[in-house]
């Protein structure tokens, strides 16, 4: 081959080579989650509800065997998105539908309710402040914001139940732990949310799949003034 | 210099006094700026270098880097003094003007290769000794660090707090104060401390920047490493180990307090974690994670050397 071709070759390959790093770069950094937005729900000052559900497999998708957050958005639809716009210096009352099963906490700290108003969760109409994740149904995932202090432990539904939900977004027909908590916002800024339980059956650690990609046991509180 | 304008006709000058006398200027030159920056360097930059003097492993780290320094600024000068003279004296526009042991002679200038090896030589093995001596002397940068430290703290009084990592977060045990679990990390000042450090899924490590502590996490590993307090002031811990997708997300914020704020801290967080202090596995150096604990398990089912340990079982002591 002369050398003018043997260049092109190696022009091309290379060309190609770029690209694919730019692309895979690209899909890792390029947030996959659209965001919903809480700011413009209600009055300023006034608390935002936020609803939210974890479901044991979404049922649809990608990865249809997935566990995930789901997120109810202003106008009631269900969407399956992990970033929230929440406005600054604002009570957010959180309401979390529970339709996973759960186990032992792989740390029991995860237990204990914290950075909350009051340090504690309402689980079922009754409020507690601390969860052992070694009684009952165990805890099924958690909503933690590291930077904001927060833990919640979300209890898990009874594995046995025939009535487990596995294509979300989930219904009253499907069998259910009903969290709620509250929490108020500071200042703007982006605050990481993820669960603190390995809950991605079928990977090392459990913290691979879902948990290891943005959209399904992680996100982010978009803080906004 | 002058073994350059000796071995080749074509070097330099051809005056062995005149090349000579440029060797002397350079030196001159060199040992003015070194005399001049080396002192100006340590006494007013070097307080300010990191990770400052919050502990004495810090205050070590502090004394190694401005040592490294004052040993690398001559050998910056020595580089830039030629270079600029070099540039001003033998510069392509001045006729005549070759430069004795640049370019071709140096190739096969005895002199320069020889004194080359030797003083970098000297100061790589002076480095090494110094450095190794600062890692493992008592009270050194290196913490005294491993499963099996090298060196601990003389005091009588030393105050354990374990570091557990998981994906991703830190959290802190304090087996003196009842095994209480908290996300913060708070220590006393004037106080020996030793840190357990070890994780509960992969590997990380904790680096809390201002305590000048940087000890790997790894999972069924008790590493230790000591550090005494001087200062009061705030602590930033991260993990420095790639653990995952949140591993740049896995920072955390901590406290040097006085005694008495310590003890009041110590005191109420037992109390208020006592319910959930009840549920944590007892105190042990080390957590084996059950192997299908929170449906992720810590080896694959499949693994034939997947443990069967309940998370929290306590580890024979180490």
């Amino acid at each position: 081959m002369s050398f003018r071709g043997r260049l092109s070759t190696f022009l091309v390959l290379l060309a190609i080579a770029v690209a694919l790093v730019v692309y895979s770069v690209a899909t890792f950094l390029l947030p996959q989650s659209g965001v919903v937005d809480f700011t413009s729900a209600q009055p300023a000052g006034t608390p935002v509800n936020l609803t939210v559900q974890t479901v044991g497999s979404i049922g649809y998708g990608a990865h249809p065997t997935w566990v995930t957050y789901m997120v109810q958005a202003p106008g009631g639809q269900w969407l399956h998105d992990t970033t929230w716009k929440v406005p600054a210096h604002t009570r957010i009352n959180v309401t979390v539908k529970q339709f996973d099963s759960g186990s032992p906490l792989r740390n029991q700290q995860w237990g204990r309710i914290q950075g909350v108003l009051g340090n504690v969760e309402v689980l079922n109409g009754k409020p507690i402040s601390v969860y052992d994740s070694y009684s009952a149904n165990g805890v099924g995932h958690t909503f933690a914001v590291p930077a904001l202090g927060i833990t919640v432990p979300l209890v898990g539904v009874d594995p046995n139940a025939t009535n487990i939900c596995s294509v979300a977004p989930c219904g009253s027909d499907s069998v259910s732990n009903t969290i709620k908590f509250s929490f108020v916002t500071p200042g703007p800024g982006e605050f990481r949310w993820q669960c603190f339980v390995p809950c991605a059956v079928g990977y090392l650690f459990g913290n691979g799949g879902a948990m290891s990609n943005s959209n399904y046991m992680g996100g982010f509180l978009d803080v906004t003034a | 210099m002058s073994d350059a304008a000796t071995t080749t006709d074509t070097a330099g000058s051809g005056d062995p006094v005149k090349d000579r006398r440029h060797f002397a200027r350079m030196v001159a030159i060199w040992l003015v700026l070194s005399l001049i920056l080396d002192p100006l360097f340590y006494f007013l930059v070097g307080p300010h270098v990191p990770p400052g003097v919050m502990t004495s492993t810090a205050e070590e780290n502090q004394f190694d880097f401005n040592v490294l320094m004052v040993i690398a600024l001559p050998v910056l000068l020595g580089v830039w003094t030629y270079l600029g003279y070099s540039m001003v004296t033998w510069r392509a526009s001045r006729a005549g003007a070759t430069e004795p042991v640049g370019g071709e002679v140096a190739r096969t200038h005895r002199g320069v290769q020889v004194w080359w090896i030797i003083i970098t030589s000297f100061i790589v093995l002076c480095l090494a000794v110094f450095g190794t001596y600062e890692i493992i002397e008592t009270n050194g940068a290196g913490g005294g660090e491993g499963p099996n430290p090298i060196w601990t703290p003389t005091g009588a009084h030393i105050l354990p707090v374990q570091v557990i990592a998981q994906q991703w977060s830190f959290t802190y045990r304090y087996p003196t104060y009842g095994g209480f679990e908290s996300s913060t990390l708070m220590v006393p000042v004037d106080t020996s401390i030793a840190f357990h450090v070890t994780s509960l899924d992969v590997i990380h490590s904790f680096w809390a920047y201002q305590l000048s502590i940087k000890a790997d996490a790894n999972p069924q590993v008790d590493n230790v490493a000591f550090t005494t307090t001087n200062h009061t002031g705030s602590v930033t811990v991260r993990c420095s180990e790639l653990c995952g997708i949140w591993h740049g997300a896995m920072f955390n914020y901590g406290q040097v307090v006085s005694k008495s704020a310590f003890q009041s801290w110590a005191t109420a967080t037992e109390k208020a974690t006592a319910a959930n202090t009840k549920l944590l596995p007892p105190f042990a150096w080390t957590y084996t994670p059950d192997a299908n604990g929170a449906d992720g398990g810590y080896y694959p089912a499949a693994d034939p050397y997947s443990p069967s340990e309940v998370y929290g079982a306590k580890q024979p002591a180490s």
